[in-house]
């Protein structure tokens, strides 16, 4: 097992590392010059040069890219290469618990949702509030979640008032304050993903329903709710918790829209501004990051697979 | 009054919006500590019979005529809830996979246990004791240690042995054993099935054995029920109706097995033609296409049971009592 999760972790590390490196190449491919761009109205080509030569982008590509690598493995990504030139670590480090908070109840939000759903669907397949909850979940699945989150903020910010429109409060400064703020967005990103999960723990469980092992424990005379929790539920469980995983990387860095309806700057607004302004360092650092959290909310996955299933044993 | 009385049973499965019959007419009955076989080909509706007392047949099947008596008591048509009450403690079942028939992510000891815990009322330690007292019985060494492995690290003759177990947890009257050896090896069908039969003449609990091997059950039954497309063609006693097996599916059953004391030289004789599809519908005898000694009477009319011999039996055309199968098989 320990084996096991450090080959893992030595992977993760490579296709970080891969990734990083694609992406540093693949940004300096796109066409358009940041610098000129910056300067094009205050200054000439002497301007631009000296620029160019203060942020290091003069030198040739190899030596950017083994100079941003080896500041990277010391945790030094470098700055923005805009303004006060911010390091891309502290934007970064600002952005995290913004996208965590958001991501993390969103997740909630779409089991909250969804466990029950699948259950019903399932347990009720072809009648009345199977097709409900399977219209309900394509419905969730079709609306647009910045649809979905102007939707929100014109019934409960706009017109109710219950819930603030915008911006983010963190956690430190209360759970209430904080909550508020994230219910609205985490809401828009949540149904869509919990319309998803319900519908692969639907098919999940009626795959699981109609299996020997279950008939086996409906002979025991067991109650409806041992038989779900205790024996269905675990099985059906397994190709769901894969979804899951895959699920809450894309939270991470999906929200983009809906983090910019909410004026939220978290991790995808500030990938996205990035590449739009063609500030290096940003986007390098940001994908970084995104990459991380793919690779370990993937290798969580595979380790919860050996918690729920003993046939799985890893090596 | 008898432990189970199946009385004119019928199952139907719904096809759209018409139905089909595939299980006519069957009566049976088992006396507390007595070992009933149904034997028959597979599609002959013994499984089905024994899903339909469980009241565990599948979406679309549906009992369609007759009863179930169970102590006396007509369970036929009981709700979900009052049919929990019965299985397990009453009524329990050992099917015939023991490699799906095992939840693979729990434990052994949690799938024995769960079900006395809530039918006897027993706590944790009990449960486990009972537990381990139970695959013992079942001939599974280092019971403490099996209880806290999972069904995969078992073979298939130990995870029958378990399912077994499991079917005697909370100590049920009547055991239906569907097929309880098929997926097992030769040597290990007949201790499962020993085994089984002991333990229920022990504790005094019927077992309706559901076989598709006549020559196995002989030794362990004290009655005998032969299914073919769906009814009940030969029944009795097992002492009559092996003394003189008159249906001539029953004899195309016993003369297919091989034998020790048939000569070496004498070919098998198999069972001329398939089994009938049971979604088709075949008039008068369902044999009657199989049977060398069919008559154009065999496929007007469905034979009723009729008392030969010393048990009951449905052919126009019965094999006479005082001929013996190594008679017709010189």
């Amino acid at each position: 097992m320990a084996a096991y999760v450090l080959r893992r972790l030595i992977g993760s590390v490579l296709v970080m590392w891969a990734v990083a490196t694609l992406v540093f190449f693949m940004l300096r491919l796109v066409p358009g010059d940041p610098i000129a761009a910056m300067l094009a109205d205050v200054g000439g080509p002497e301007e631009i040069a000296a620029m160019k030569a203060k942020l290091g982008l003069d030198r040739s590509l190899l030596v950017q890219y083994g100079l941003w690598f080896s500041n990277a493995l010391q945790g030094d990504l470098g700055a923005s290469i805009y303004g006060s030139r911010v390091p891309v670590t502290q934007i970064i480090a600002e952005a995290i618990p913004r996208t965590l908070s958001l991501s993390l109840l969103s997740f909630v939000i779409a089991i909250v949702i969804a466990l029950p759903a699948g259950i019903i669907s399932a347990t009720r397949r072809n009648t009345l509030t199977d097709n409900a909850v399977s219209f309900l979940a394509f419905l969730g699945l079709s609306m647009p979640d910045f649809w979905l989150a102007i939707l929100l903020i014109i019934i409960f910010a706009a017109n109710l008032q219950w819930l603030p429109a915008v911006g983010y409060i963190p956690l430190a400064e209360g759970f209430w304050p904080w909550l508020r703020h994230l219910i609205l967005p985490a809401i828009a990103i949540g149904t869509a993903f919990s319309a998803i999960i319900a519908r692969m723990i639907r098919s999940s469980l009626l795959e699981v329903l109609s299996s020997d092992y279950m008939r086996t424990a409906r002979s025991k005379g067991l109650t409806p709710r041992m038989l779900m929790f205790g024996h269905a539920l675990p099985n059906a469980m397994i190709p769901v918790i894969t979804v899951m995983g895959i699920a809450f990387a894309l939270l991470i860095s999906g929200a983009v829209v809906v983090e910019n309806v909410f004026a939220i700057k978290g991790l995808g607004r500030v990938l996205i501004e990035g590449i739009l302004n063609r500030d290096y360092p940003v986007v390098q650092g940001a994908i970084l990051v995104v990459s991380a959290i793919f690779v370990f909310s993937n290798l969580i996955v595979d380790l919860l697979y050996g918690v729920i299933d003993p046939r799985i044993r890893l090596h | 009054m008898s432990l189970l009385a199946v009385e004119n049973l019928a199952i139907d499965v719904a096809v759209g919006e018409a139905c089909h019959r595939l299980v006519h007419d069957a009566s049976f009955s088992v006396e507390p500590g007595e070992t009933l076989a149904i034997v028959g080909e597979s599609g002959s509706g013994k499984s089905l019979s024994a899903l339909a007392v469980m009241g565990l047949l599948s979406e679309g099947l549906s009992v369609g005529a007759g009863t179930i008596r169970y102590k006396g008591q007509d369970i036929t048509h009981f709700d979900e809830r009052a049919r929990n009450q019965l299985r397990g403690s009453e009524i329990a079942m050992v099917f015939q996979e023991p490699m799906t028939s095992l939840n693979p992510v729990r434990t052994i000891g949690h799938q024995i246990t769960e079900g006395m815990r809530l039918k006897l009322g027993l706590n944790r330690k009990q449960a486990t004791a009972r537990a381990i007292e139970l695959l013992e019985e079942v001939g599974i060494s280092d019971p403490a240690q099996r209880l806290r492995q999972y069904p995969h690290q078992l073979s298939g003759g130990m995870r029958q042995r378990v399912m077994i177990a499991i079917a005697l947890s909370s100590k049920p009257s009547l055991i239906l054993a569907d097929e309880p050896t098929t997926a097992l090896d030769v040597t290990i069908q007949a201790q499962i099935l020993s085994l089984t039969a002991r333990i229920c003449r022990d504790h005094g609990v019927g077992l309706v054995l559901i076989t598709h091997n006549l020559g196995i059950v002989a030794r362990y039954a004290q009655k005998v029920a032969v299914m073919y497309g769906g009814r009940i063609v030969e029944a009795g006693t097992a002492a009559a109706l092996y003394a003189a097996p008159m249906h001539h599916y029953t004899r195309g059953l016993l003369s297919s097995v091989p034998r020790l004391d048939t000569p070496r030289d004498l070919p098998l004789r198999p069972i001329a033609g398939a089994p009938p599809d049971p979604m088709q519908h075949v008039p008068g005898c369902r044999f009657h296409p199989r049977c060398a000694a069919a008559t154009a009477a065999c496929a007007q009319e469905v034979p009723k049971m009729e008392q030969r011999a010393g048990h009951e039996v449905a052919c126009w055309n019965p094999v006479p009592a005082d001929q013996t199968i190594s008679e017709e098989l010189a």
